[in-house]
């Protein structure tokens, strides 16, 4: 049977995608954050997963705001980067795993999460600087993916409580999947920042630590705020918590943090990256 | 959750500003492409006339005016493909919409960040 091991929450801001093209991992600016992802590497080197599932949010690369899905499943068995108007260099293209991913829509519609199913999808760098951070150097990804998009850009978003059921259907159906892959899990964006707006620059360390140590023991502690509320406490782009909530609830019922690392500044953002391992529930 | 006094303190993007805004974020999608960005370099004018900017929003490119590009509906991360042409990034983004110096929103962010009133 397929196990979920657990996964990795971090920061996907695009800056970072800069800085590992600069190879500046050792710079003064850079190296509190780089140095969060020595455990991360071990970890995966312990862990060893075959698949990864990756909730991140577009920012304009394969989905225009004319058609905004809320929840969008790729069922692609590849995901390419592109151009994304902004000067990063175009990322990997990765391996996918379509019939992973019909599984997991199959479960998700019978649970009554009526997603959004993409058989072509460009993945940006929310889903890829994850990858680069935590495989440096990698030729090609040691993992295949099934990237699932929250909207985090258009309001109305789905609440916090709404994406950790996601989550935890999603669970739900890797429980159920009949393959032997390690499966690990991917929740991108945050922490707090905010980029429009005369309160740009906005950073909120208290909510930040409220959501890193709830996270693993007591995710539904997280779903008390509405989606609204978020914004105001953690920024317009903070709000991408959605997908580390999500995340969080496809890992399973118990899990063990395994790493922590919070540093500000990374360009406008709180920078944060955890680990999380999944604990065997006994037979 | 407080009340705003000021509606660019914090823009919410929902119905109302994604309809305003449709054709200038339509514009900046068109920027994930290299030679819609020349393009526009090339013709500025006749670019946002091809996207159809209302004159609202067709100010704001032209005064490089964020908070009037958000206050006409545009998202900020579609903006941000737009201030990419330009060669600014979002820490200039966010001096640009706050008054202050590049280098002062940096510091502002290396100290810890805007921090709730």
């Amino acid at each position: 049977m397929s196990e979920i091991i657990g996964g990795l929450m971090t920061s996907h801001v695009p800056a970072i995608g800069g800085a590992i093209a600069r190879r500046d991992q050792a710079d003064p600016y850079w190296k509190p954050f780089f140095d969060g992802f020595g455990p991360v590497h071990d970890w995966l080197a312990d862990a060893k997963p075959d698949v990864a599932i990756v909730f991140y949010n577009d920012h304009g690369l394969n989905f225009f705001l004319d058609k905004m899905p809320t929840f969008a499943v790729g069922a692609a068995d590849v995901y390419r980067n592109a151009d994304e108007g902004w000067g990063l260099p175009v990322f990997k293209p990765f391996r996918g795993d379509a019939a992973l991913s019909w599984h997991i829509i199959e479960t998700l519609v019978e649970r009554e999460f009526d997603v959004t199913t993409c058989q072509t999808m460009l993945v940006d760098h929310a889903l890829a600087i994850p990858f680069e951070l935590s495989w440096p150097d990698a030729e090609s990804w040691p993992v295949r993916i099934v990237p699932i998009a929250i909207n985090t850009v258009q309001h109305p978003l789905p609440s916090p409580k709404r994406c950790l059921a996601l989550g935890r259907a999603v669970g739900e159906a890797l429980a159920s999947w009949p393959g032997d892959e390690r499966i690990m899990v991917v929740g991108t964006g945050g922490l707090s920042h905010q980029l429009e707006g005369k309160r740009a620059g906005f950073i909120n360390p208290e909510y930040d630590a409220f959501c890193m140590d709830s996270l693993g023991p007591d995710p539904d502690a997280l779903t008390r705020h509405s989606a609204r509320e978020v914004v105001e406490l953690a920024g317009s782009q903070g709000v991408e918590i959605l997908n580390w909530i999500a995340a969080r609830g496809a890992m399973g019922d118990a899990v063990r943090e395994v790493s922590r690392n919070y540093h500000i500044p990374i360009s406008n953002t709180a920078a944060a990256t955890m680990v999380f391992a999944t604990e065997r529930v006994p037979a | 959750m407080p009340t705003q006094p000021d509606p660019l303190d914090t823009p919410i993007f929902g119905g109302d500003l994604a309809q305003r805004g449709l054709a200038l974020n339509a514009m900046c999608f068109s920027f994930n492409d290299a030679g819609n960005r020349a393009a526009f370099l090339a013709d500025e004018e006749g670019y946002c006339a091809r996207y159809r900017l209302t004159p609202a929003q067709r100010n704001a490119v032209a005064d490089r005016d964020i908070l009037a590009m958000l206050a006409a509906g545009g998202n900020i991360y579609y903006l941000a493909k737009l201030a990419g042409i330009f060669g600014l990034n979002v820490q200039d983004v966010g001096a640009m919409q706050t008054g202050v110096s590049v280098a002062e929103f940096r510091q502002m962010m290396l100290d810890g960040g805007r921090r709730a009133a």
